[in-house]
Order: structure tokens, then sequence, then C-alpha cells
């Protein structure tokens, strides 16, 4: 597999979609959403912004199957690492409760 | 025999290394070694970003009152002078990719000068902290940790403030480590670069130190609203 080069006009477009991102989450912030809403807007424009910096900044779009499984490895485990941990805090009280 | 391994031999890239078959592996191998370097880092900062989430279901209250009080107009120039050398740095790939030594060499000071200006805004903002008491522990005489200074929502329990501080400076303090490490990566890149040795046959080396300046963006990407954000809705709205 040969290499990609990526046309300047895609890092443009990320590089404006990054900013306005970011303008977004700092407005978002700042107003106040029912319920657990102002935490799921924040994470879910830093987790776009991330995937946008992923699949073309770090050029995973087109890269190779074993750097795909590679990274899906680290979000696999990085799960591993939440779910496991924060079962056993969240349950801890049930004990004493 | 002799003669046909030496002309072997000239047709061969300087870059590539004998344990390689061609440049196309060679890069390849390289690419693949940053990536999983980078899943190393990913589970390092995860077990820092599993403690923020941790202690912030535990002390919503303080988390947001200690929140409220860090500077959210430098931590979004921060955000954005971060971006920007993101963009630059893949602009120093391009660069190197199509052979442009120009191009490629003013991007890498242009990225480098943008990382040195955020640890400066950093620096600035640690310094803030310094002022108000606000280093946890007891590590500076005179400048004991002391939330007095920061306003507490209703409810939050001023002890609990210092956990908060704890987080943030670890974070962004290994976020800031990272960031030296890089501007020292790219220092070296620049040097080679200035040498001529990065063309569009061989340029492995610029991008996987852009794979690793980009990383750290993304965790940057992450901090910042988890820790600016948080509670400000508290405070500003309704």
């Amino acid at each position: 597999m040969s290499e990609h080069i990526v046309p300047v006009r895609v890092y443009v477009l990320i590089f404006l979609a990054l900013i306005a991102g970011t303008g977004l989450t700092v407005w978002a912030g700042k107003r106040d959403f029912p319920g657990p809403l102002n935490v799921i807007i924040a994470l879910t424009i830093a987790c776009i912004k991330a995937t946008l910096v992923v699949l073309f900044f770090m050029h995973l779009r087109y890269s190779s199957r074993l750097v795909w499984v590679i990274f899906a490895a680290a979000l696999f485990w990085l799960a591993i690492l939440f779910a496991l941990t924060f079962s056993d805090y969240w349950t801890r009280n049930w004990l004493i409760g | 025999m002799a003669e046909s391994i030496a002309a072997e031999h000239e047709v061969h890239h300087p870059a590539l290394q004998h344990h390689f078959e061609n440049l196309e592996q060679q890069r390849e191998a390289g690419t693949l070694g940053m990536w999983v370097f980078l899943v190393t880092e990913i589970m390092f900062f995860g077990g820092m970003f599993f403690a923020y989430t941790l202690y912030r279901w535990q002390y919503p209250l303080e988390f947001a009152s200690a929140s409220n009080h860090l500077d959210l107009p430098l931590g979004t120039i921060n955000t954005i002078v971060l971006i920007v050398s993101s963009f630059t740095m893949a602009l120093a790939v391009y660069s190197a990719q199509i052979g442009k030594r120009r191009n490629l060499l003013a991007c890498l000071v242009l990225t480098i000068a943008l990382g040195v200006t955020f640890l400066g805004i950093k620096a600035v903002e640690y310094h803030q902290k310094y002022v108000d008491n606000l280093i946890p522990g007891k590590l500076i005489r005179g400048h004991y940790f002391n939330p007095n200074g920061v306003h507490l929502l209703v409810g939050a329990d001023k002890n609990k403030v210092e956990m908060f501080y704890w987080i943030y400076f670890a974070m962004t303090g290994m976020h800031a480590v990272h960031m030296i490490i890089g501007v020292g990566l790219l220092s070296v890149i620049l040097l080679f670069a200035a040498r001529g040795r990065y063309g569009p046959e061989y340029h492995n080396p610029v991008e996987i130190s852009g794979l690793y300046w980009h990383f750290v963006d993304i965790i940057w990407i992450f901090l910042f609203p988890l820790l600016y954000l948080l509670g400000r809705h508290f405070v500003h709205g309704g």
C-alpha cells in the first residue's frame, strides 16, 4: 500500500471544523441545559474533534488495517479500564447501605 | 558479482536501513511502532481520566466550584493555539511529502513556536494558581493550599476542593511534559530537515513526530471541556 497524500483542502476543512467545535463547546458550556445534557454535549463535541484529528491529521483513514486494529485495541482496553474499575467503586456502597 | 552488489547499493536510498526490504516497508514499520507507543500513552492518560471521572462523580459540586475558578479565556486561547499547531504540523508532513523543503521548515518553526506559546500561557495560569494559594498540598512555604479564594457553590464542602487541583495539576502537568518532549522532538526534526534529509521518498520521522504531536493535541481536546467548562452553567446559565 503506497502512501496517500491528503490534499491541503481537506486539512483546511478539518482545521475549520476543529475551531468551530471549540467555539461551540465554549458556548454550550456557559448555557444551562436540562439534566446531564451539558456533560453529554461537551463530551460529544470532544469525541467528534478527536475523531477528526485521528482520521485526517493522523491519517488513520488512509492507513493499513493493522493500524486500525491497534487503535481499536487502545479503545477496547480503555473501555475495560473504565468499566471494570468503575463497577468496583459503583457497587462499594451497596454493602454498607 | 561484486559489481552487481555495488550497483544494487547505489540505487538504495541512503535512509534505507539494511533490515528493511524497501522504504515503503520501513515507513509502515515506523508508523506502526509509533501507533503502538500511542496506545500505551492512551492507557497512561486513561488512568488519570478515570481518576477524574471517579472524583467528579463523588464530589460534583466541589469540582464545579473549583472548575469555575480556572481561567476560561486563557484555556480557550490555548485550545485554539494547539489546534492551529496541529494544523501547521499536518501541513509540515504534507510539505515533506511533496518535497517543498522551505514550507516544511516554515511549518515546523510555526508548530514549535505555537507549542512554546501554549507552554507560556500554561505557565501564566500556573502562576495564577500559585498566587491564589491553589497549588495542592504543602509544597511551597507560605503558599500552602487554601481554598478560601474559590467561590463555593451552595452545598460544596471546602475540604474536598483540593482534589480537583490535584487532578488538574497531574493531568495538565503530564500534558505539559508531553508538550515539552514534543517541542524537543520537533526541534531535532527541524535540524535534520534544514540539512535536507527529508523529501518525497523519505520523511517518516516527520510523519511519526506528527502523530505524537496530534495525540498530545487530542489529550487537550478532552482536558479543556472536562477541566474548564465543567459547571460553568451553574454560574452563568439559567
